[in-house]
């Protein structure tokens, strides 16, 4: 009888429900689409339980497929993802790629963290200088002046969780398994730095407010481009 | 980059395909496939060009890639980890590399392998190899598949050898099993069925070798005399449902074209293939040839026209206050986070989101495969019949395990569905699923 209590309102309520749900259309986009996606990688509304996730909106859409690429098969380790991409056709994940690309969404604001004169000013140098002694190039002549990436394969490292920046260092420095396809990019120049320099880029990276679009011009010396020509085209 | 091509190509020419009528020739069909595979290599001994295009879609209805391939790497060279109860197997690199692949072989050692389960130095084979389901095998359909992995480009690739565990590695307890389990031999058609039926069966006792995951194993990994039951899939996380019971993945009362529309687009207005399945939609099933898959389906219906199977009395949960309000729990969270999908009808959108009221795969009575679509999400498998799918989002990523247990008990109970309630250790206990 209790059993019937329960089931009998469910029964209503699905009749109700059922002529209802016949007038129903999901919208044919890119956005109802992605929604498994959208419930981590999503500026506003966070419902993460940690803030963890990074942000892909407006990334480069030639980063953004080489990275659901190494997730699905295996060259970067993330077993949600890895997961979410099983079935995935190359077509779609770079329709996807192009959808994130394209998102122009208000950036999170800079985190706030406290670090000391000295550690800045030595985070600067490296960010527009690099140590020409120790082999490590200025952040800024890869990922641009802006720090918002070089289309289309360059990554920007501003509107980026604290969390997450450290992950990736972690996994660049530790290689193999993890991020190991690029040992002589960023793998190497990860090992370059020290811990301490590590935490410190980390933190002051995401203490930066997000600064406007990556210049469109930019180009990145063939130097570099030599160095880091595993990342230059879609794998 | 090498990956883009072959995806894009598969997608054009499939494209070719379906432009085609279905009454477009066997051959040209065939040569489609062909070229699908077909490396500007040339082969290392004569083979005729037929029997390789044959070969090429035998092989893509075997499905070798979905074991020969690890994940990311390079076509039929293996490296893939099995994990079983019995040991962890790496798979074997089949291209014709002399030293690392099967270059060195003939099509006897081939025929050996698929139809005895021995390999070419005489060694038995673990059964994780389908030859149970291969024994099966035509003698011309093994050499068709040979040729054209003979005409595939070799390549180099060592890999680490099989760890089995102790005592399923005592060559003896291998022997004793296939006394007991293995019996080879060709198909035999039944001439009281008509030739569509022999040609399903042919597909899903044999090549299709469906039962390697679609039956129950006992403890020394035989699968049961009872084919098509229902299993855990050891070691891989899924369960895969029975293809007799209509409990479960039978297919009595389901009409032939929602079957066929199931297993080669991956969706239909009832049900969406996922986990393994959904591989198996994406690399094989797909790009089968209307008449066999047709062939499939109805074999499918078949095994499954007598089922009467009834759900057990003490899978109803008793509805006490406690499990009334946890499912009314339950409930609050679908209408948060599910319903903008699946309805609050819970019958979802037919071919975009699948319905979960009346849906056998949410009422069966493991929860395993509801609770992993719950926990990791994921995106049906992209096919010809459905390039751009719609996605669920991962919920284990925003959910805590007692949450994912209060809306499965909900789903499992909700629009006329009873089933058994699921507890966070369910939720723990699905989680040690693993991957290669």
């Amino acid at each position: 009888m209790k059993y019937c209590c329960l089931i009998i309102p469910l029964f209503i309520s699905n009749l109700v429900n059922a002529s209802g749900s016949l007038s129903i259309t999901v919208p044919d986009t890119m956005e109802e689409r992605v929604k498994a996606c959208t419930i981590c990688h999503n500026n506003k509304d966070r419902i993460g339980r940690d803030a963890y996730y990074p942000r892909i909106a407006g990334k480069p859409a030639g980063y953004i497929f080489n990275q659901l690429k190494h997730f699905r098969d295996g060259r970067r380790y993330y077993q949600p993802m890895a997961i979410l991409l099983e079935n995935m056709s190359d077509e779609y994940m770079l329709e996807i790629a192009h959808y994130f690309s394209s998102l122009q969404l208000p950036y999170p604001p800079p985190e706030e963290i406290s670090m000391q004169p000295e550690e800045i000013e030595h985070i600067n140098m490296l960010i527009r200088l690099g140590d020409l002694d120790r082999s490590i190039p200025a952040c800024q002549s890869c990922h641009g002046k802006l720090l918002m990436g070089i289309k289309p394969f360059i990554p920007g490292l501003l509107g980026l969780p604290l969390a997450y920046i450290s992950a990736q260092f972690g996994s660049w420095r530790n290689g193999g398994l993890m991020r190991g396809q690029d040992s002589n990019c960023m793998s190497e120049i990860a090992n370059l730095l020290t811990d301490k320099e590590v935490v410190a880029i980390a933190k002051w990276l995401a203490m930066q407010p997000v600064s406007g679009e990556p210049d469109q011009s930019e180009l990145l010396l063939p130097k570099l481009f030599h160095r880091c020509s595993e990342l230059m085209y879609l794998k | 980059m090498k990956s883009i091509q072959y995806e894009s190509k598969i997608y054009i020419q499939r494209k070719i395909v379906s432009a085609c009528s279905f009454a477009a020739s066997f051959f040209i069909l065939l040569s489609l496939f062909g070229s699908v595979f077909a490396d500007p290599i040339q082969p290392a001994h004569h083979i005729s060009n037929q029997n390789r295009l044959v070969g090429s879609y035998l092989a893509r209805v075997g499905n070798c890639i979905g074991c020969h391939t690890a994940r990311g790497g390079d076509l039929f060279a293996g490296g893939r980890e099995m994990h079983t109860s019995f040991g962890i197997f790496i798979t074997p690199n089949i291209t014709p590399d002399k030293e690392t692949g099967i270059g060195n072989w003939d099509k006897s050692d081939f025929w050996r392998a698929l139809h005895q389960g021995e390999s070419r130095n005489g060694r038995m084979l673990y059964p994780v190899f389908p030859y149970p389901q291969y024994t099966k095998i035509t003698r011309k359909d093994s050499d068709a598949i040979f040729d054209y992995l003979m005409s595939l480009k070799p390549i180099v690739n060592e890999n680490a050898p099989s760890r089995v565990f102790f005592p399923y590695n005592l060559e003896p307890l291998l022997y004793i099993w296939r006394k007991l389990y293995f019996k080879k031999g060709v198909f035999k058609p039944d001439l009281s069925k008509s030739k569509e039926w022999n040609r399903g069966a042919y597909l899903v006792e044999g090549l299709g070798h469906c039962n390697s995951c679609h039956s129950s194993r006992n403890l020394l990994g035989a699968s049961q005399k009872t084919k098509h039951i229902g299993k855990k899939m050891t070691g891989m996380g899924w369960y895969a449902p029975s293809l007799i019971s209509r409990l479960e993945a039978g297919s009595r009362g389901l009409e032939i074209n929602e079957i066929i529309e199931l297993l080669t687009s991956g969706i239909s207005k009832n049900a969406v293939a996922s986990g393994h399945m959904a591989t198996v939609i994406r690399q094989s099933l797909q790009f089968m040839l209307p008449q066999d898959i047709r062939a499939i389906a109805i074999y499918l219906k078949y095994i499954g026209r007598e089922n009467s199977d009834i759900a057990p009395a003490e899978s109803f949960p008793v509805l006490s206050k406690k499990v009334r309000s946890q499912l009314s729990e339950g409930g609050k969270i679908y209408t948060k986070y599910c319903e903008g999908c699946h309805q609050s009808s819970g019958r979802g959108i037919p071919g975009i989101y699948p319905p979960l009221a009346g849906n056998r795969s949410v009422t069966m009575s493991s929860p395993l495969n509801t609770i992993l679509s719950v926990m990791h999400g994921g995106f049906p498998p992209t096919t010809i019949g459905n390039p751009r799918p719609y996605g669920m989002p991962p919920f284990q990523q925003i959910f805590h395990d007692k949450e994912i247990a209060l809306v499965v008990s909900y789903i499992r109970n909700a629009w006329g569905n009873h089933s058994s309630l699921v507890t966070e250790i369910d939720i723990e206990r699905s989680r040690n699923s693993n991957r290669d």
